[in-house]
């Protein structure tokens, strides 16, 4: 199990290279950089900018050096925590990010936890009453929860709220705790806030994952050990949770990889539209305004926290099913 | 009775099927489909969204970029369908209606007289229009004869008509689906096909890239690369955008397809029909594209009908981050952009109509993507 954790690292290590390989491609994309362009205005303002300045940031960022070498020096910065500077917000790209990819993680862990319970909890309730009218009714509401870009979900929740409760979506945290330090009623307000964007965010994945649930269940209630439980008079309570779901649970944690960068997509789509403080609207801000470096950046972590989650998948797998052996 | 014809196109595959009791796959993989009565929904649903969609131009009573000056953020026009004499008929009627500026709040507000009735008349002449590309014309289906101007779903803010809009948005949002399943399918199942037939080195660099793509969440790599494309110029039309997106959506799409289709291409190199192939000398190409492609077509099949629903969300919501079609094109997600604030959505409630028409697209595919998958396999219980 170790050496297979350790070999899976390994790998991640690979394919962060090239991660940062196709981070630096992005960043070195559109015709015409910000950067020439912050150079460019630098210039034209002449007087308080010495020729020196633009030297340096020529050098730090390899201009006219050929690629490799601007690649080198980007990916160069990475162990000392600088990724570039942010040329629209005049800060460092390390300085920008953290605390924003940070919220961004959290709603995302949330959600998946969230409409991971729910989804479960529906998905057995369909496949043990189905063809019933309210398996019937789940259905219909799972296709809807599937077709509605979360965007629009997110727009039409944030009108409802405001007309009707009067309620200011759009922040993480009241006006009063934005700066308070760490306290029990800072949480309990983040909480107050933060279940808006994880409602929005669960319903495509909460629609997604109750369906193969009830798919996985009714599967595994056609297994003769299902048949063999039942004929020994165990109470169906029992056989259901304890037989089948723990069974039917397996292609799910499989699917676990696959549905957090789906979920991360819509974070920052959501987030985007409601204006949270996390990496959605930085993230296409700087992609509109060309702030590459930013943006490339953004990606990369994106990608490091699919990876990563990719692996805890891998191991919960492992603990839940002692059948799968890791070589 | 079905089990049995099944069992006997199985055994006598390439001899003359006798002509009582069989019924080929194609039959039974239709019967299966039709029995689905959502999938009928769907597919219908589909056709006459695309019929009305092409001939939007004609079936809209305005040109799509003809502005209103004097109806800005317009409401839907009022109908009614009781005529002047007082009695309910077939015929709709209008009413007549002013614009003026409220002098007070700065806004425009519109005055409906309830007692002049303006009738709705078929095939009026309005906005001159080309519709699919060789028909030019300016008789509308709908519309009013004179001044006034009929708006079924209200003005934007620039007085422009939102049906008509949304109709020639439904053009763009509803052919990337399709557009872009087929490089999909082209690209997934020519890479799909090399990595499981060769093998070896070829097959591990193509899981790694394809591992690499994976590895990013979509619609923020997506928006990297859309927010990389040149602004639309004269040398850089709204159809080449439109191209470059559908090719940015299946650059990641791609993967899912190729990886089941290795998976199927390697189970097939086993199978006894490749082995008698191989043994009869027959080359590569022949092998794949004669004894394993229409093998695996109807899975190709089933994959891109449930990956069209994904293609049109991920071009409405790059179009309304404002990433995906620019103006001067309009498709159903850069219309949304303008319903972006809650108080003019609130005014406005029009404005969401695109939203129900994804909504509807997105629904009607994966019903019909549902029930493909059903049918493909028509032996299953």
């Amino acid at each position: 199990m170790i050496s297979y954790i350790i070999r899976r690292l390994g790998y991640m290590l690979i394919t962060l290279v090239f991660v940062t390989i196709v981070g630096f491609f992005i960043i070195e994309l559109p015709p015409g950089s910000y950067l020439e362009f912050h150079i460019q205005s630098l210039r034209q303002q002449g007087g308080d900018v010495t020729p020196d300045q633009i030297q340096a940031l020529e050098r730090r960022y390899g201009l006219g050096d050929p690629v490799h070498i601007r690649f080198y020096k980007w990916i160069s910065g990475f162990p000392r925590g600088d990724f570039g500077q942010s040329f629209q917000h005049q800060r460092p790209v390390g300085e920008l990010i953290w605390s924003r990819l940070g919220y961004t993680l959290l709603i995302s862990v949330a959600t998946l936890i969230v409409s991971w319970g729910i989804a479960i909890l529906v998905g057995v309730y369909s496949a043990t009453h189905r063809y019933t009218i309210p398996d019937y009714l789940i259905t219909v509401l799972q296709f809807i929860g599937l077709a509605i870009p979360n965007f629009l979900l997110a727009l039409v929740l944030m009108i409802f709220l405001q007309q009707t409760f009067g309620m200011r979506v759009g922040v993480l945290f009241s006006r009063e705790f934005r700066d308070a330090p760490f306290s029990i009623a800072k949480m309990i307000d983040l909480l107050s806030n933060i279940w808006v964007p994880i409602v929005i965010l669960g319903v495509a994945g909460t629609a997604w994952t109750s369906r193969v649930m009830r798919a996985n269940l009714l599967d595994v209630l056609n297994m003769q050990y299902v048949q063999t439980a039942r004929a020994k008079g165990i109470h169906e309570r029992k056989v259901i949770w304890k037989h089948a779901v723990r069974n039917a649970l397996h292609p799910l944690v499989m699917t676990l990889g696959m549905a957090l960068p789906g979920i991360i997509s819509g974070e920052v789509v959501v987030s985007t539209v409601l204006n949270l403080p996390t990496s959605g609207p930085l993230f296409f801000q700087a992609l509109i305004q060309q702030d590459m470096y930013l943006a490339g950046t953004f990606l990369v972590f994106f990608a490091v926290a699919l990876l990563v989650g990719n692996l805890l998948a891998d191991i919960m797998l492992a603990g839940l099913d002692p059948r799968i052996q890791y070589r | 009775m079905v089990e049995t014809s099944a069992e006997t196109i199985a055994a006598d595959a390439g001899e003359e099927i006798s002509e009582v009791g069989e019924i080929p796959q194609s039959k039974l993989i239709w019967m299966r489909f039709s029995r689905n009565k959502l999938a009928l929904i769907g597919g219908v649903g589909l056709i006459i969204m695309y019929i009305i969609v092409g001939l939007g131009p004609f079936i809209a009573s305005n040109y799509y970029r003809h502005q209103n000056q004097d109806y800005l953020f317009g409401p839907p026009t009022p109908l009614t369908f009781i005529g002047p004499d007082g009695r309910l008929g077939l015929q709709p009627y209008t009413f007549e209606f002013s614009t003026r500026l409220d002098p007070e709040s700065f806004k425009f507000v519109f005055d409906i007289d309830r007692d002049t009735r303006v009738p709705l008349e078929l095939f009026v002449r309005g906005d001159p229009y080309s519709m699919l590309g060789f028909i030019e014309s300016d008789i509308h289906l709908l519309g009013i004869e004179g001044e006034q101007r009929f708006y079924p779903l209200g003005t934007d803010a620039l007085g422009r008509d939102v049906f008509a809009r949304l109709l020639i948005g439904g053009q763009v949002s509803l052919t990337v689906g399709l557009v872009g399943v087929a490089l999909t399918i082209i690209l997934g199942s020519v890479m799909g096909t090399i990595s499981g037939y060769f093998g070896g080195l070829v097959d591990d660099v193509m899981q790694r890239v394809i591992e690499l793509i994976l590895s990013f969440p979509t619609v923020p790599l997506w928006a990297a690369l859309a927010a990389a494309l040149p602004p639309i110029s004269r040398d850089f039309t709204a159809v080449h955008r439109f191209f470059l997106i559908t090719v940015i959506l299946s650059l990641v799409n791609w993967t899912g397809l190729a990886r089941q289709l290795r998976g199927k291409v390697m189970g097939y190199a086993e199978s006894d029909f490749v082995m008698a192939a191989l043994a009869s000398g027959a080359s590569d190409a022949r092998i794949i594209f004669v004894h394993m492609m229409p093998n695996a077509s109807s899975h190709i099949i089933v994959v891109a009908a449930l990956a069209i629903p994904g293609m049109i969300l991920g071009e409405t919501a790059l179009s309304f981050l404002g990433l995906g079609i620019l103006p001067p094109a309009v498709s159903w997600g850069s219309m949304l952009t303008q319903a972006q604030a809650v108080p003019v959505v609130v005014e406005h409630p029009w404005l969401m109509t695109p939203g129900i028409a994804v909504v509807l697209a997105v629904l009607f595919y994966s019903f019909l993507g549902d029930a493909l998958r059903d049918a493909a396999d028509p032996y299953s219980i």
